[in-house]
């Protein structure tokens, strides 16, 4: 069963992938970008890998330069999310996230966040803000 | 958005592809805020870190023909002539931060490479319009000066510098500097360092609200320093007020904006102690001392030499300061005191630099926490305390509770 939800455009962009719930706030640097596995102690991601991921989490986090910084090695080793589905946006994640060239949107309606799981395999086509939830059944 | 005419064309190209590309992130930003315009910009300060992602950023504005408008001063790099005094660069390390060097001056940002701007260089007045990253500075000219910047990021701040534009979101708007919490501070403030941890407390506490802190007297500009650093750190909060204290909270009623505050928290001895208990790695034996995250001041660089005078340090001893403070130190017999003790001073040098490889894998004592939260990449541990405390470690060689 597949499910869409509109969501709002902050970088341009197609992505199809699984996604990874990140329910604190993230922040780039604090990720190896070797293996794209968060190194960030006390994090709920703690030891997981985010590379290849449409990563959702609530707000950016991290002093001005770290996070484009982060993102900028994830990218250089292969290591980055494939998207970023995030619920408050900041300057330093949206200019991040434009230089990276990584799809990424906000304003998700309160039933997509009731209906995603962590593994479902989702569509996101940022550029015209659709995202597509295809469940876990599907991704086989 | 709205552009005018001239924005409009730099969005178009019209002016290189490096101005195009800044107009572009602008616009992103704007956009994803719901900004209505851009308004122009007075000053600009530029986190320039010296990292892959900025010196790429950088060089491809500079090759796309930008040259910045209003001219940012900017954050330290490392000063590649003062380390060679104590330790070995790599040939990469030092190339990396002199290509930086030459495109950051092509651009034609002043390179003042110091983290605390708003002290000397880079001051606002009230009310301006900025473009200020680095995160001790944002919440500083916020806060403490009520000038008016986002919290910009080191790219769309040199973006700013660039277009001499930002969008109007955010603290730009009078309604987004409102008070949101009030923040009753009954932890007894002792010192500069107390500050820290009520900076990375509070946004424990109050999310990403605006704090509006009461019960706090008189802090000097270290204090203030160091709490806008945490709190920006800790959480994302470039903004505070000081009620009766800073310009826009003289009264409650100017701190709220007229409105009830929408919680009152308490922030007791308790909550600082159990935040000190957290930050730090465990006491013990320590192999160096290090202090400017942010960078010292010149009052805080004659404590340490006070501390120091006529002593042995057991373990080295750094601190990172701005040029114009390093010269002081110079004059002032501090650096003599220091460098006989067994510490050095350096300026233009951020802790976050490979200049400090040779410290990697060892514990170091430290007074800043922020300066410990992005060590952890490079295997570092730190005791963290007061800078007096640190001073005594270093002396010691260990730090007991």
């Amino acid at each position: 069963m597949s499910k869409t939800f509109e969501c709002h455009k902050i970088s341009e962009g197609q992505a199809k992938g699984e996604v990874l719930i990140s329910t604190d706030d993230f922040c780039f640097y604090l990720v190896d970008p070797q293996t794209g596995v968060v190194i960030e102690k006390n994090h709920c991601l703690y030891g997981q890998s985010i590379a290849g991921k449409i990563l959702l989490f609530p707000n950016g986090k991290g002093s001005s330069v770290v996070q484009t910084d982060g993102m900028f090695q994830l990218k250089m080793k292969g290591t980055e999310p494939k998207a970023l589905v995030i619920q408050n946006p900041d300057t330093t994640l949206v200019a991040s996230a434009i230089l990276m060239e990584m799809p990424m949107v906000d304003r998700l309606e309160p039933e997509f966040y009731q209906t995603v799981q962590n593994g479902d395999l989702a569509e996101l086509d940022a550029t015209n803000g659709v995202l597509k939830l295809l469940g876990r059944e599907e991704r086989e | 958005m709205k552009l005018t005419a001239q924005e409009q064309a730099m969005l178009d190209g019209e002016y290189g592809t490096g101005v195009q590309l800044a107009m572009k992130v602008q616009v992103a930003v704007g956009e994803s805020y719901d900004a209505p315009y851009m308004v122009p910009i007075t000053r600009a300060h530029v986190a320039l870190s010296n990292q892959e992602a900025d010196l790429w950023f950088v060089e491809k504005l500079v090759n796309g023909g930008a040259v910045c408008r209003v001219r940012p001063t900017v954050n330290p790099s490392f000063n590649w002539e003062q380390f060679k005094e104590f330790t070995t660069l790599e040939a990469e390390d030092e190339e990396i931060v002199r290509r930086t060097h030459e495109a950051y001056k092509k651009i034609g940002a002043i390179m003042t490479y110091n983290c605390t701007p708003y002290l000397e260089k880079n001051v606002p007045r009230f009310g301006e319009i900025t473009a200020f990253s680095e995160s001790s500075a944002t919440p500083f000219v916020n806060s403490v000066y009520g000038a008016r910047s986002n919290r910009e990021a080191a790219v769309s701040a040199l973006c700013a510098a660039v277009t001499g534009v930002v969008p109007y979101y955010g603290y730009l708007l009078n309604e987004n500097r409102r008070g949101q919490i009030l923040v009753e501070v009954e932890a007894e403030m002792k010192s500069d360092f107390d500050y820290q941890l009520l900076g990375y407390c509070t946004p424990k506490k109050t999310g990403f609200k605006l704090p509006v802190f009461s019960g706090l007297k008189n802090p000097g500009k270290e204090a203030l320093m160091n709490l806008g650093a945490q709190l920006n750190t800790g959480g994302n909060v470039a903004m505070y007020h000081i009620l009766g204290f800073t310009p826009e909270a003289q009264t409650m009623e100017a701190a709220f904006q007229g409105k009830e505050p929408e919680a009152v928290v308490r922030i007791t001895q308790e909550d600082l102690d159990i935040m000190r208990g957290e930050l730090t790695d465990p006491y013990g034996k320590i192999d160096f001392a290090l202090f400017g995250c942010p960078h010292l001041t010149i009052d805080q660089i004659a404590t340490v030499a006070g501390m120091v005078q006529g002593k042995r340090l057991a373990v080295p001893l750094f601190i990172m300061t701005s040029s114009l403070s390093y010269v002081l130190a110079e004059k002032m017999d501090y650096m003599r005191i220091i460098r006989e003790a067994g510490g050095w001073i350096v300026s233009d040098t951020c802790m976050d630099q490979p200049c400090w490889k040779f410290l990697y894998g060892k514990k170091g004592v430290t007074d800043s926490p922020k300066c410990a939260y992005y060590t952890r990449r490079r295997q570092m541990q730190f005791v963290i305390t007061e800078l007096e405390n640190a001073v005594t470690a270093a002396l010691e060689g260990e730090i007991t509770l």
